[in-house]
């Protein structure tokens, strides 16, 4: 199977401080990717770099065949890669019904004169966006709330918003940062439920993810990262018994 | 609705009883909604703020003048010109908005004030070597309106009802202010309003929903910037002389203040402001002098002077008391009610 996504070689320094060093892995299409390792790793840096907000200094990221690494956040999107953030960023004072139907814009045309004269087809469009958005809004459970303000919501409920937005701009690769962080046991198992109807939809996933049962239970395979740089890669089971993480995350044993 | 309407076509002959003056007064505040809720769509709806915005209405002022008028012997008619002056207007609000698309809040009020006075000081200068805006002296003689044998300039009687210069402004700038409502309206309740909304709620977020925060940010200043540039096209022709001095930075502030003291980003709150903020200092410059005659005997203090300062003072109670305008949009009232609850 040819892969999703291709990353190879990727740097990116801030000032002195060098975030990621040649950081490659590919994801095919239909897993469930997990991106892991300890605090300041440099995950949200790759996610960033991915997403556009960051372009890389060095290495290419190639996705369904074309070069993304110089595209702007907003042509990857059209392209087909969607995201959450670590700390959520959802359009706090309006509805949660109106921020899906935000991450409809990639997919709509309706311009200037579209939005005045209001014409079949521009209503046409509208009606669409917002059926899609309230399809989402009932497959993330939050079709209750859709008049609510997002900032309004329980935080649990924000981070399921926020995969509902991403998931209107019709993404093929959907990359989530820590989307079960502040979530309880049962939230988070319906996250994982949430995340597996996703992936039976069609799109891949890449995740962020700090809980370790969600991570180890759900992901294919795995990419560890520690100060920039990769320490290893494969399936959880494999990954859980590697020396070099567990020394990541625990340390290295004392000298004898 | 009707009765609205029905008040509105009646108030000009009612005014008309009163004085034209009071039917130019109507007209200005008429313009002054205008302008509003022009910089309503860049401060309210998109979120950036605009202190130059007066600059504008100045470009929209200029085309008009300058094509219509003995200055250049040039008369083109209004139906060119007014579109036109939205275009030109347009143009300088995207040349404002390309290099100011990476500043918001402190930044950009400070680059879109250095704007303003830019455009003005150019208008002021223009007048030599070569004479293009006549410098301080302005223009003069601008052309007024005249659609076909119907012109603005003088006044004629229609079903027993006489029409003056201003009453014809009136209906003509009525039913502008209501192609201005309805295109607000409908641009609020669209894919471009929810961008500009996105934009101003969370740029980076808006960005990575496949915004080209660019294009829509540019968009703002140049939609904005052409609902002043008609404003300021029908002023040229009302006024029928216009010169630098009328676009200073305090009408910038003027217009700023209406926006925000009506209830930024809520159309009706918007129209609100730009009705008080015109018609009360001008009820106030008719009832100062006589209260002080009344109360006093004399004149103590020049009702310029009172007229401005319980003008401040308004608007200090209004700021202090009801932070969102007098008449806020939902989202306002939702951002100070999650400030006041989250005090850091």
């Amino acid at each position: 199977m040819s892969d999703l996504l291709t990353c190879s070689g990727i740097g990116k320094s801030f000032g002195g401080i060098q975030a990621l060093a040649e950081v490659g892995f590919s994801i095919t299409p239909g897993e469930i990717y997990g991106l892991i390792g300890p605090n300041g790793a440099g995950k949200t840096t790759l996610f960033n770099v991915l997403t556009g907000i960051y372009a890389p200094d060095r290495g290419s990221l190639v996705f369904a065949g074309a070069q993304l690494a110089g595209l702007k956040p907003h042509e990857i999107v059209r392209r087909g890669i969607a995201r959450t953030f670590q700390n959520i960023r959802l359009f706090a004072n309006i509805s949660a019904l109106e921020n899906v139907m935000i991450g409809r814009h990639a997919r709509t045309r309706a311009g200037l004169l579209g939005a005045i004269l209001r014409n079949a087809a521009t209503r046409t469009e509208e009606a669409d966006s917002e059926s899609r958005a309230l399809a989402l809004l009932d497959l993330v459970g939050l079709r209750e709330r859709a008049n609510d303000a997002a900032g309004n919501l329980a935080y649990g409920d924000q981070r399921r918003l926020e995969i509902a937005r991403a998931l209107a701009t019709e993404p093929r690769l959907l990359a989530l940062d820590e989307p079960a962080a502040g979530m309880n046991a049962s939230e988070t198992r319906g996250l994982r439920e949430l995340l597996l109807e996703i992936r039976g939809r069609g799109i891949t996933l890449l995740l962020i993810e700090h809980d370790m049962r969600l991570v180890m239970n759900l992901c294919d395979r795995l990419l560890v990262l520690d100060y920039g740089v990769t320490i290893a890669e494969g399936a959880p089971a494999a990954i859980q018994g590697d020396a070099r993480v567990i020394e990541a995350y625990l340390g290295a044993p004392a000298e004898a | 609705m009707v009765l609205v309407a029905l008040a509105l076509l009646a108030l000009p002959f009612a005014l008309a009883g009163a004085g034209t003056t009071w039917v130019r007064v109507t007209n200005l505040a008429i313009l002054f909604i205008l302008l509003s809720l022009g910089l309503n769509i860049v401060v309210g709806f998109a979120g950036l703020l605009d202190l130059g915005y007066i600059a504008f209405y100045a470009v929209g002022a200029y085309v008009y003048a300058l094509l219509a008028s003995p200055h250049f012997g040039i008369h083109w008619p209004f139906w060119v010109i007014l579109p036109l002056g939205a275009l030109v207007a347009a143009l300088f609000g995207a040349l404002l908005g390309a290099p100011t698309l990476k500043l918001r809040g402190d930044y950009l009020a400070i680059v879109t004030l250095g704007f303003g006075e830019i455009v003005r000081i150019f208008l002021n200068n223009l007048g030599s070597p070569v004479n293009i805006t006549n410098g301080p002296r302005g223009i003069a003689r601008i052309d007024a309106i005249r659609i076909g044998e119907l012109s603005f300039a003088r006044t004629d009687s229609f079903l027993g009802l006489d029409f003056s210069g201003p009453i014809k402004y009136y209906f003509l700038l009525l039913a502008m202010l209501v192609a201005v409502i309805f295109i607000n309206l409908r641009l609020q309740n669209s894919r471009i309003g929810r961008a500009w909304e996105a934009v101003r709620e969370d740029e980076i977020a808006a960005r990575a929903m496949g915004i080209d925060t660019t294009r829509i940010k540019l968009l703002a200043f140049a939609m904005g910037a052409s609902f002043a540039g008609v404003a300021g096209g029908m002023f040229a022709a009302i006024q029928g002389f216009i010169s630098p001095e009328s676009f200073v930075l305090v009408e910038s502030v003027m217009v700023l203040s209406m926006v925000v003291l009506g209830g930024m980003g809520n159309i009706w709150g918007v129209i609100l402001g730009a009705l008080l903020l015109s018609f009360v200092p001008e009820l106030l410059r008719y009832t100062v002098q006589p209260l002080q005659q009344y109360f006093f005997g004399r004149m103590l203090i020049d009702p310029e002077v009172i007229r401005m300062l319980i003008f401040g003072f308004a608007l200090v109670l209004v700021m202090s008391f009801r932070p969102g305008g007098l008449w806020p949009s939902a989202v306002r009232k939702r951002e100070l009610a999650a400030r006041s609850e989250d005090p850091a």
